[in-house]
């Protein structure tokens, strides 16, 4: 009798499988767009939600269909959908994921798609992330400077001068700083470097160091010069010399140096400036923390980043609605309630002036002055860049951190190995 | 041979260490489901939660649609096990009991079909189901998962029928039962542990399932559990830890019930009979 209900059930669920078949195109001429988001965190994607619902009430020929995609998967479940021809028609993704889909001719060129408001909101220096080849793929929107995040108690306590943006701490003043709040057992600072290559590569603009240089040939070669030294020897000294970073967490992602910072083992942690969301919901009350800016170098406060875009597949069939949709997600006032859902940085110079993102609460304020800094993230439109980060820069940059190469080996290494990877995709 | 009382607490102790092993990733998920977010900041983490809450499951439930999730991983796995099963069961029957060339070259391409990698099969398999009109839809997704799994399954059944005694199907027909009858009353019967097994392979291998759902299913309504479970993890792994643990416990335990149910049954069948009595 058992076995006949389970089988009965079985039969029934199956059958209401079956009858949920289809597309779901839209009927009566309307253009059905549809929109995947990798928006995750719950203010964001409610904020999403929100505004594709406000545009299908205002637009009933032209309905959007939102669909939560993976940051952890999405390259490789968009390279399926272009080559299958399923590609959603609007798609989030970050600039760093662009070059290689934008040169395989797998997004639309939007520079003749977008609406000149939005094209004179967004800076160039933001514009120049998402532009390969002389087309534009994606629109820059929201992005995160690199902070230090400090326990403020901590920092008082010691009298150390607090940096702010108009006078922040360079390099060597950091780790001087550094080693003066370390001691038993605690550190003055903890490293997440887990992914180490693009915290270097970002940070190193800082000084000047930009390690991939095009000749007039448009070939890039790696050198990795002076400039280039300050940030990774920094890093380096502290761990290794000083001993006021902490050496355990060089092998750690962001999240997992939270525990120890707010249990007291650390007085700074260098984290992505969305990261206060995590801080605010897990911080044990009373914890009192600070955002500060970055160390700077002979380039101030310049620093490298990898935005979210959102680009329009080559192969949808509306792709002038798909603009028009960008347009309506990124207008200054939706913008703005995209980027406090996540936390980060709109890219449009009106939303950047609105008051919700100068305040002192969270420490909006210190990061939206970083936002003139901002730079496109260095090699992102280099072809076999992700080979190099992977095969050369990742082990070669860990041993060094960890003290098992010196400089010159990791020099040997980022130039030699490469140059010979990279070259091997500019034949 | 008798094991001295040492030996067999030595025994008892490393099974139990080893289930201890195999149970603390379980165990540490349970625990991080009921805890508040700043407990799970906490430098100095504890087994049970100081101060266990049900935030993250209603959390988890209010953001994501869980349970409609759940129903169609249930469906893509049910649907995966049953086809698999009833496709296998008499291909392994032919291949175990007619060893003929094609047999042996049939179970060599089943071996050899193992080991290619997903990233093979995924574009030319999107492209095939496109076709036939079958992306994001739960049959396609079916029929990719019991085409995934039907290669093993089969494997694991040609061993349950091997171990099936011919003589016994022999008898049934000298008593003067015809060739379906032997099978419907004899071997089946006798297969019913290897094709329970056999099933809740498939079940679980469709359950866990992640990156074909991805690919092959684009519309939210249809997504499955997996997918929507990376739904709460962000850029560079940043996770939203809490409600992430809660959907990751409820989405465990219906493999749980399944190994359950089926589990005597399997040990069950596979000893019936086995010693004389």
């Amino acid at each position: 009798m058992r076995t006949r209900v389970l089988l009965g059930c079985l039969v029934l669920v199956l059958l209401l499988a079956g009858c949920g078949g289809g597309d779901g195109d839209g009927a009566g001429g309307r253009i059905t767009l549809r929109f995947q988001s990798l928006a995750w965190q719950a203010e964001s994607v409610e904020i999403n939600r929100e505004l594709v619902k406000e545009w299908n009430a205002t637009h009933p020929d032209v309905e959007v269909e939102y669909v939560q995609g993976s940051w952890d998967s999405v390259h490789d479940q968009l390279l399926t959908s272009f080559e299958g021809g399923e590609a959603p028609d609007i798609i989030h993704d970050a600039s760093d994921d662009l070059a290689d889909f934008a040169y395989g001719g797998y997004l639309a060129d939007l520079t003749g798609l977008l609406p000149e408001r939005l094209k004179s909101d967004i800076p160039q220096r933001s514009w120049e992330t998402t532009t390969f080849g002389g087309g534009i793929y994606g629109v820059p929107f929201l992005q995160e400077p690199r902070v230090i995040v400090a326990n403020a108690k901590w920092l008082k306590e010691a009298g150390v001068r607090i940096p702010t943006p108009e006078r922040p701490w360079s390099w060597p003043e950091f780790r001087s700083i550094t080693a003066q709040l370390s001691g038993d057992g605690r550190y003055g600072v903890a490293w997440p470097l887990k992914e180490p290559v693009s915290a270097t590569l970002n940070l190193s603009l800082s000084s000047g160091g930009q390690l991939f240089h095009r000749g007039a040939d448009d070939k890039v070669t790696i050198r990795f010069e002076a400039a280039d030294e300050v940030m990774p020897r920094t890093v380096h000294d502290q761990a290794n010399t000083d001993r006021s970073a902490s050496p355990t967490t060089l092998g750690s992602g962001g999240s997992d140096t939270l525990p120890g910072f707010f249990g007291g083992r650390y007085a700074m942690v260098p984290l992505g400036f969305s990261y206060r969301q995590q801080i605010v919901q897990q911080a044990p009350k009373g914890f009192d923390w600070q955002v500060l800016p970055a160390p700077a170098g002979a380039d101030g406060l310049t620093q490298g980043v990898s935005p979210q875009t959102l680009s329009i597949a080559e192969d949808s069939p509306h792709q002038r609605e798909a603009a028009e949709f960008i347009d309506f997600l990124l207008r200054p006032e939706n913008m703005v309630r995209l980027a406090l859902g996540d936390w980060m940085l709109p890219t449009g110079t009106q939303a950047l002036k609105d008051p919700a993102l100068h305040t002192t609460e969270n420490d909006w304020a210190t990061g939206t002055a970083l936002a003139e800094h901002l730079r496109s993230a260095p090699a992102q439109s280099v072809r076999g860049y992700p080979e190099w980060k992977d095969k050369v820069a990742t082990p070669a940059l860990q041993e060094y951190y960890s003290g098992a190469i010196g400089l010159d080996e990791l020099r040997e290494r980022l130039e030699e190995d490469g140059n010979l990877v990279l070259a091997r995709y500019q034949r | 041979m008798r094991t001295s009382r040492t030996g067999r607490a030595g025994q008892y102790l490393a099974l139990l260490a080893y289930l201890l092993f195999l149970a603390l990733p379980f165990l540490w998920l349970i625990s991080t489901a009921f805890k508040p977010p700043r407990e799970l900041g906490s430098l100095h983490p504890t087994w049970i939660p100081k101060d266990p809450t049900l935030a993250n499951f209603r959390q988890a439930f209010d953001e994501q649609p869980l349970l409609h999730a759940a129903l169609n991983s249930l469906t893509a796995a049910l649907g995966a096990g049953l086809i698999a099963v009833l496709l296998a069961t008499p291909m392994a029957y032919v291949m175990a009991r007619h060893r003929t060339r094609l047999a042996r070259a049939a179970t060599g391409w089943v071996v050899v079909s193992q080991a290619f990698p997903l990233v093979l099969v995924i574009i030319p398999l999107f492209l095939v189901l496109k076709n036939l009109r079958l992306i994001n839809s739960m049959p396609g997704l079916i029929m990719v998962y019991v085409v995934w799994a039907l290669p093993f399954a089969l494997w694991m059944l040609v061993g349950y029928v091997r171990a099936v005694p011919p003589e016994l199907e022999e008898a049934a027909a000298v008593d003067g039962a015809g060739r379906l009858r032997t099978l419907v009353s004899v071997t089946a019967p006798l297969l019913a542990p290897g094709i329970a097994a056999t099933g809740l392979f498939a079940f679980v291998t469709a359950w866990n399932e992640f990156f074909f759902a991805l690919v092959l299913l684009k519309s939210p309504e249809r997504q499955t559990l997996p997918v929507v479970l990376t739904h709460f993890i962000g850029a560079e792994g940043v996770a939203d830890l809490g409600p992430l643990a809660a959907a990751a416990f409820l989405a465990t335990l219906p493999s749980l019930v399944v190994f359950a149910v089926i589990q005597r049954r399997i040990t069950g069948g596979m000893l019936a009979g086995a010693v004389k009595n």
